[in-house]
């Protein structure tokens, strides 16, 4: 099979063809421990704003 | 000395009384109706309905929390409120039945200077014939709305992992029970906390899994859904919802109103008109909320229910009923100080105060079905709400009666909130979003009704983390432990 497996749940014409899906690389950065750790750091931050705006 | 009644223990009274309590001081008292003894978290009892917490770890007594606080705590549900009092007393009074055993069945009439409204929601499984009696969970599908229907829920998974196990295919339906409903973010995130187990367990593939819901496109949320900034793109909650279910290999039902459940079966009716049926043989459908049911009688004794209420039991507070047509809707519309309008002595906080109409565009089916998701007034809003209200009857206590009420509006408040998959520290991934403001404003912010500087979402283990960490840091504050005041609602 040489489709990419990541793809493999899109079915033509159904209700997820016109979605997107993400690759690999997006799928890995999820689980990157070290750019989670930036991402952790982001996200609250953000948050945090969000937080203070609401207050 | 002033005597405050917050009528309900949940995220949003619990808040209001202890911020009460501690502004007043032991020269007034704040009194905590609630019939539950216990306090729950409940974001976390996704966890408990996928056997991942136990009970114990999402609950905590309260009576220990409210002495500590020197908050009278009374185990009972109030019935009827008399705002004008009764033809022997101009005091108003809440009557109240206790729950607690040894006193279960017994009346009593608390008089008050102040009442708080946060009783939460009824959960209206009766609304949907077989998904349950009144406020009693059915025996066809689970629940994960209270920590004891969760540990129930975990039961049921584990039969169906089991039998999977064993070579047998399993179905698995998970979403709203009825065309009302709200809380769909909490059915989300069990969904994709049920794929991730069955992963784990290695019987995915043995799984069939399916969304069914009241909101018309996937990512709705009871928000109208939300358009959040990524890569440079301004992505609609729709594409970031379908990619996440496509991923995950779940199919979906939208536009749904679940009208009847049976053993094994879901029937339904679509927004265009047309039904159909869907089997499973694992089911969780959160039901419709209304309010408790709470009744309200004038001094003269006369029913005055209608004036203080919404048709939907929710109290009326300083919103605006009368917006009429999805078009003329306006963000000012919603409440700031949750005043009653005709008793300024009541507020209302949390799910127990009437919207004055959903976030959502309303529809409804050719059969005049209305299947449109109801505004989601939960979590962070809940608690802000419940502190601003909390904020206003201190400083009529302590300043007078002229003192300026606080506002908090969810037309100017954001929500942050984190729908996990999994709950492993390396391996379990969450969806983290915030949203601002919660009720989109489009003269403010046209186009999508939001600031997309903050209003934004992702999926990695960072909003897993901050998931775990809100669980303990709520639990904690809810504890009243040290610094809880300085950790944000």
């Amino acid at each position: 099979m040489a489709g990419k497996k990541e793809e493999a749940n899109i079915k033509a014409y159904s209700q997820n063809f016109t979605t997107m899906t993400p690759g690999p690389f997006a799928k890995k950065m999820r689980t990157c421990v070290l750019f989670q750790i930036i991402r952790f750091i982001i996200i609250n931050l953000k948050m945090l704003v969000v937080v203070s705006k609401s207050h | 000395m002033a005597r405050l009644v917050v009528l309900g223990g949940g995220v949003s009274g619990h808040t209001a009384a202890t911020f009460a309590a501690k502004w007043l001081g032991s020269a007034h008292e704040v009194v905590v109706v609630t019939p539950n003894a216990k306090w729950n978290w409940i974001p976390s009892n996704i966890w408990v309905g996928v056997g991942q917490m136990s009970k114990e770890e999402v609950t905590f007594d309260l009576a220990p929390v409210y002495a500590k606080a020197g908050i009278t705590y009374k185990q009972a549900k109030a019935l009827s409120l008399n705002p004008e009092g009764n033809e022997t007393s101009d005091k108003p009074f809440v009557t109240v039945e206790f729950t607690e055993t040894g006193k279960a069945g017994t009346t009593e009439n608390i008089e008050y200077d102040y009442i708080i409204n946060a009783t939460g929601p009824k959960l209206n499984f009766g609304a949907t014939p077989g998904l349950g009696e009144g406020s009693n969970l059915g025996e066809f599908t689970v629940s994960v709305c209270t920590a004891d229907h969760a540990v129930h829920a975990a039961e049921e998974l584990e039969k169906c992992i089991q039998t999977m196990k064993k070579g047998e295919r399993q179905k698995f339906l998970i979403g709203t029970g009825h065309g009302m409903c709200t809380c769909q973010g909490a059915a989300f995130e069990y969904i994709f906390n049920i794929e991730h187990e069955l992963n784990k367990a290695g019987v995915r593939d043995m799984a069939d899994i399916k969304w069914i819901s009241n909101e018309s496109f996937l990512g709705d949320f009871g928000v109208g859904g939300l358009h959040m900034k990524t890569m440079g793109y301004a992505v609609s909650s729709k594409i970031f919802a379908e990619s996440l279910f496509t991923e995950r290999g779940v199919d979906w039902i939208i536009g749904a109103h679940v009208n009847k459940v049976e053993k094994g079966k879901a029937h339904y009716e679509l927004l265009d008109g047309s039904y159909g049926e869907e089997e499973f043989d694992f089911s969780m459908l959160i039901p419709p909320f209304a309010g408790v049911g709470l009744k309200a009688y004038a001094k003269d004794g006369s029913d005055i229910t209608a004036t203080v209420f919404a048709p939907n039991g929710f109290m009326k507070v300083d919103a605006n009923y009368a917006a009429g047509a999805y078009e003329n809707w306006k963000a000012t519309d919603w409440p700031k100080t949750y005043q009653n309008p005709t008793y300024s002595n009541m507020f209302a906080c949390g799910i127990a105060f009437a919207p004055p109409h959903p976030i959502s565009k309303p529809m409804s089916s050719p059969n005049g079905t209305p299947i449109n998701p109801t505004p989601p007034r939960t979590g962070m809003p809940s608690g802000i709400i419940g502190k601003a209200v909390a904020h206003s009857i201190c400083d009529k206590i302590l300043k007078g009666e002229n003192a300026p009420l606080h506002e908090a509006s969810m037309a100017h408040m954001g929500a942050a909130c984190v729908a996990s998959a999994g709950k492993g520290l390396f391996n379990g991934t969450a969806a983290a979003m915030t949203i601002y403001p919660v009720v989109p404003d489009f003269d403010k912010y046209p186009g999508t009704g939001r600031d997309t500087d903050y209003t934004f979402g992702e999926i990695g283990l960072a909003g897993h983390w901050i998931k775990h960490i809100l669980h303990h840091l709520f639990i904690w504050k809810a504890k009243l432990k040290a610094g809880w005041t300085l950790i944000p609602e």
